[in-house]
């Protein structure tokens, strides 16, 4: 398990094949199955055009939910390991903001185990945006909405 | 009796403040901390709050050296 809160701009697949290839000797032969996910910034919004998001979070807090939401996954799901990063500061389009990965035997534990540390993520992990527009302004991100199709697996815990 | 308080986000832009110790014994719940700390302000309904960085609900009971956040619906990822 490894949990990062990044201040600088990263690239997750190179970052992936280097973990990946530091843990070859424990990892290798052990999994059939590998989901990830990549969030990465657009440079829209609710119809405007974004130049900058700023991402803010508790810090503390932050790592101890992302711990709390991977050892979730690590006791419900048959997987052999999992990877959360997330970026913090200035953000700009294109730019990845966040990588979840799961490795696992079988592709359904990495599937819906990967599904689920996005989506507890999104609603339980202490991290906020605020948008800067092309044309100036600046506002904050509201509220994520749930992803209708992971209902089933989330909201057991806390 | 001391609790350490932190606003987030918007919240901290309405509240006007990111930090705040506060120095007194009569407080005993969240809802005591926020009265204290922002003057009674309204709690805005969706607010969420943790207490020593666990989501608590809203009169959830504190205690000397306790570290009570506000802040907004959160929108990682």
């Amino acid at each position: 398990m490894h949990i990062e809160i990044l201040t600088d701009v990263f690239q997750p697949w190179q970052w992936l094949e280097q973990y990946e290839s530091a843990r070859r000797d424990v990892m290798a032969g052990q999994f059939g199955a590998t989901s990830v996910f990549i969030g990465t910034m657009r440079d829209f919004n609710e119809g405007d055009d974004v130049s900058v998001m700023h991402l803010e979070h508790y810090p503390g807090m932050t790592e101890k939910y992302l711990q709390k939401i991977a050892e979730e996954a690590e006791e419900r799901w048959d997987i052999q390991d999992s990877v959360i990063l997330h970026r913090v500061g200035d953000v700009r389009p294109a730019d990845a903001i966040v990588l979840v990965a799961v490795w696992s035997a079988h592709r359904a534990d990495a599937f819906d185990a990967s599904r689920y540390l996005m989506e507890e993520l999104k609603s339980r992990a202490p991290f906020w945006k605020k948008e800067s527009l092309l044309e100036g302004d600046e506002r904050w991100v509201e509220k994520n909405t749930p992803d209708p199709g992971a209902e089933r697996l989330i909201g057991t815990n806390k | 009796m001391t609790i350490a308080i932190k606003f987030f986000a918007s919240l901290r832009e309405t509240v006007g403040q990111a930090e705040n110790s506060l120095n007194s014994s009569s407080i005993m719940t969240v809802d005591d901390a926020w009265r204290e700390a922002t003057n009674s302000m309204d709690m805005p309904a969706n607010m969420l709050i943790a207490v020593n960085m666990e989501y608590v609900e809203r009169g959830a009971r504190v205690k000397d050296g306790d570290e009570v956040a506000f802040f907004p619906p959160v929108t990682g990822g």
